[in-house]
């Protein structure tokens, strides 16, 4: 039994006391777009990419406590556009070269360009010049696809119990920085921590990978990103 | 336009057409109008060797193929023998089904490739002559005039296509070599799709050829010195002398088929090989170490592999590769018009190689990457449909790319262009003017040669060729612009 109800662009979805609204969207077979969010990590609110009306103001779903009676919109055409210039916005801020990236199939941005329709960014490219750090013997963090998620900085700090990454500078030149000079190779990270496993993009990879998963067999090579969660609801009887 | 001043003239031909990448031919000519100096200019820059640096290693064979979309396989495959060896894994030491995957790849490449370059971009000079009408004499022109070749060239060119999506995962710019090996075998659905059609595309495959030939016989009196002239050949073999467009050594003969050198190790090459640079082309000149960049020129290629080679280790190509060997009586055939007759020769022994594959149940085998030790070098050849290709890697212990070093076919062939257009040019300029006849006939020696010249430089987008012809003082007398 469910603590309470509200709705999700007019759907009834039932939530527990504590859950979020992309908790309980999730539990409802909704998919709210999101890419810093990750399952066993608290939300950081960071993307902004899950961003819906709750009761007429813009809040981001991940971080939001679900409410009795809420009303919530997701899926409408001035959201589905802000989501867009989001993730847009994304793109072109770093250097994002699918062709040749090794999470290609993999990548949630991809997806979620995919999902949302980008073919090719409105605004211009940014082509900023950001390094590669591959002194770590097992792990390497390509900077240039990094999209600011924090996800390796929640892991590290809440999952790993390491620090090994944590945020630097300010405003759109934020950055991901490691806690030791000389480079990822100087810090106590493994390549089994979770921080080297919950990147969304190609920025942290663990080495030695690349293309061993044949395309075709990639994660969003046959189903969109979100259909996971969209199926729960196909698969109740109403379908909602 | 044609300006006439005292002295030497320059005459330029831009752009050429049905060619990828952008041309540029210009003439120097004397007082008397006769020409002194042809140069074929590639005249873009891409730089894929200075943005591979800093890459992880594992990224080469993926990120390099982007140079070309006509044949990425041919990279893809270079690329990742490099990485073999940086890796430590010797070319003997993979396992039987990744170095069968990897080869139907090739296969697959070649057999796309060659029907690409022979029925889409060079029949129509074949089929309707070199003067006619470029409205017509082009492959829409095929189309209509002969429907059920054309209808053939694009299925021979799916078929090849097909063959690369079960073996790289996609038609074009695939991931399925890796260092050490394949990233998937072939399932038996798989084999037995494209062992339906391959009986049906070896039929193709023939006919084309006997096309070929039967053009090349009929016209052999004209097309013997057309841009033709004397030249080096060189390629890779397999130990035993056959042709192998997948691994072997490199062998170099001259015009009269006198070895230069023989079975020197792809790790060796810069002790044979050597890249000369000229300012007016972004395309590097390589040569022969030993014989200099005067004498050391070479040509790669269809027509340079059936010159090396010592034999074609299947039935059908071998019989043909004798009666192509007969018309020069044995001797290296020195003819640039034969490039095609070689191509579709070797377009004939794909498929011969893709039925044998297709046969063997090593493509079902599930050990698919072999391991090896680190070295941080390592150099990866292959035969490519335009020529052999040199691909070279050193990465630190960070397993980044420090070094890339890519000679592509048409580099290799840099020189040959240069002196087939030289030799065109001689027999066709009329010493006022660039006509339209010079033009094609221009483009027609280019194409025999290459229909890629963006990968050389490494350049996007079409190709369109401009000839000019220029005096001594380097001012243009006359221009003539296609594409």
């Amino acid at each position: 039994m469910s603590d309470f109800t509200f709705t999700i662009d007019g759907v009834e979805v039932p939530a527990n006391k504590g859950q979020t609204i992309l908790e309980a969207a999730d539990a409802a077979g909704i998919y709210i777009p999101r890419l810093c969010w990750a399952r066993d990590l608290a939300p950081g609110g960071h993307c902004r990419v899950c961003t819906v009306l709750v009761n007429g103001r813009p809040q981001s779903a991940c971080t939001h406590p679900a409410g009795p009676k809420m009303v919530v919109e997701h899926d409408t055409p001035e959201i589905r556009a802000w989501r867009k210039n989001v993730v847009e916005m994304l793109f072109v801020e770093g250097n994002h070269y699918c062709m040749f990236c090794e999470k290609s199939g993999n990548c949630e941005l991809q997806a979620m360009g995919y999902r949302l329709g980008i073919t090719t960014p409105k605004y211009p490219y940014m082509f900023p010049q950001r390094a590669v750090d591959a002194t770590h013997p097992d792990v390497m963090v390509d900077h240039n696809r990094c999209i600011a998620c924090g996800r390796c900085v929640r892991a590290s700090r809440d999952l790993d119990g390491k620090n090994v990454f944590q945020f630097v500078q300010r405003g759109h030149h934020v950055r991901v920085a490691v806690n030791a000079e000389g480079g990822l190779g100087r810090t106590n990270l493994s390549a089994a921590d979770k921080a080297a496993q919950l990147c969304p993009v190609g920025a942290i990879l663990v080495k030695r990978v690349g293309y061993a998963v044949p395309v075709g067999r990639r994660l969003y090579d046959v189903k969109p990103i979100g259909s996971d969660i969209e199926a729960k609801r196909a698969a109740t009887p109403s379908g909602k | 336009m044609t300006t006439t001043t005292t002295d030497l003239k320059r005459i330029t031909i831009e752009p050429v057409t049905r060619v990828e990448g952008h041309g540029k031919v210009s003439l120097l000519l004397d007082r008397q109008n006769k020409v002194r100096q042809a140069r074929f200019h590639i005249v873009e820059f891409r730089g894929f060797e200075r943005f591979a640096q800093g890459r992880p290693y594992w990224e080469m064979p993926v990120l390099v193929q982007r140079l070309c979309g006509i044949c990425p396989v041919s990279h893809h495959l270079a690329a990742a023998k490099a990485i073999d060896m940086l890796v430590g894994v010797d070319a003997d030491k993979l396992t039987p089904t990744g170095e069968k995957m990897r080869r139907l790849m090739h296969y697959g490449q070649f057999y796309q490739s060659h029907a690409l370059h022979f029925f889409h971009l060079a029949s129509p000079d074949l089929l309707f002559g070199f003067d006619a009408d470029p409205q017509v004499r082009n492959v829409l022109g095929v189309a209509a005039k002969f429907p059920d070749l054309a209808v053939q060239a694009v299925l021979m060119r799916r078929y090849g296509q097909e063959v690369i999506l079960r073996t790289a995962g996609k038609k074009i710019h695939g991931t399925g070599a890796i260092p050490g090996g394949i990233n998937k075998n072939l399932s038996i659905q798989e084999r037995d799709e494209l062992k339906k059609d391959a009986p049906k595309m070896l039929e193709w495959a023939v006919a084309g050829l006997e096309l070929c030939k039967k053009f090349t016989r009929e016209h052999l009196s004209d097309l013997a010195d057309f841009g033709s002239f004397p030249s080096n050949h060189l390629s890779i073999v397999r130990k035993d002398g056959a042709l192998d467009l997948y691994d072997g050594n490199l062998r170099a003969i001259d015009s009269e088929g006198k070895k230069i050198f023989d079975q020197v190790a792809p790790k060796d090459y810069l002790s044979v090989i050597r890249e000369e640079v000229r300012p007016w082309s972004y395309m590097k000149f390589p040569f022969i170490k030993d014989l200099g960049p005067e004498k050391g020129w070479y040509r790669v290629g269809p027509l340079a592999r059936l010159n090396t080679c010592d034999f074609i280790d299947t039935p059908v190509a071998e019989k043909e590769r004798q009666e192509f060997k007969a018309l020069t009586q044995g001797k290296p055939n020195n003819i640039t018009m034969a490039y095609h007759w070689a191509r579709l020769i070797e377009l004939v022994h794909a498929i011969e190689k893709i039925q044998l594959l297709l046969d063997d149940p090593d493509l079902q085998g599930t050990n698919l990457v072999a391991k090896g030790t680190f070295r941080g070098e390592g150099v990866g050849i292959v035969e490519a449909p335009r020529g052999t290709l040199f691909h070279h890697y050193k990465a630190d212990k960070n397993d980044q790319i420090t070094m890339a070093n890519l000679i592509v076919s048409t580099t290799n062939n840099n020189e040959p262009m240069n002196a087939a257009v030289r030799k065109v040019a001689e027999q066709f300029f009329d010493g006022r003017e660039v006509t339209e006849g010079l033009l094609n006939r221009i483009e027609v020696a280019i194409r025999a040669y290459d229909p890629c010249l963006s990968c050389a430089t490494h350049a996007m987008g079409q190709m369109p060729l401009i000839v000019e012809a220029l005096d001594e003082a380097g001012t243009v007398v006359s221009r003539a612009v296609k594409g």
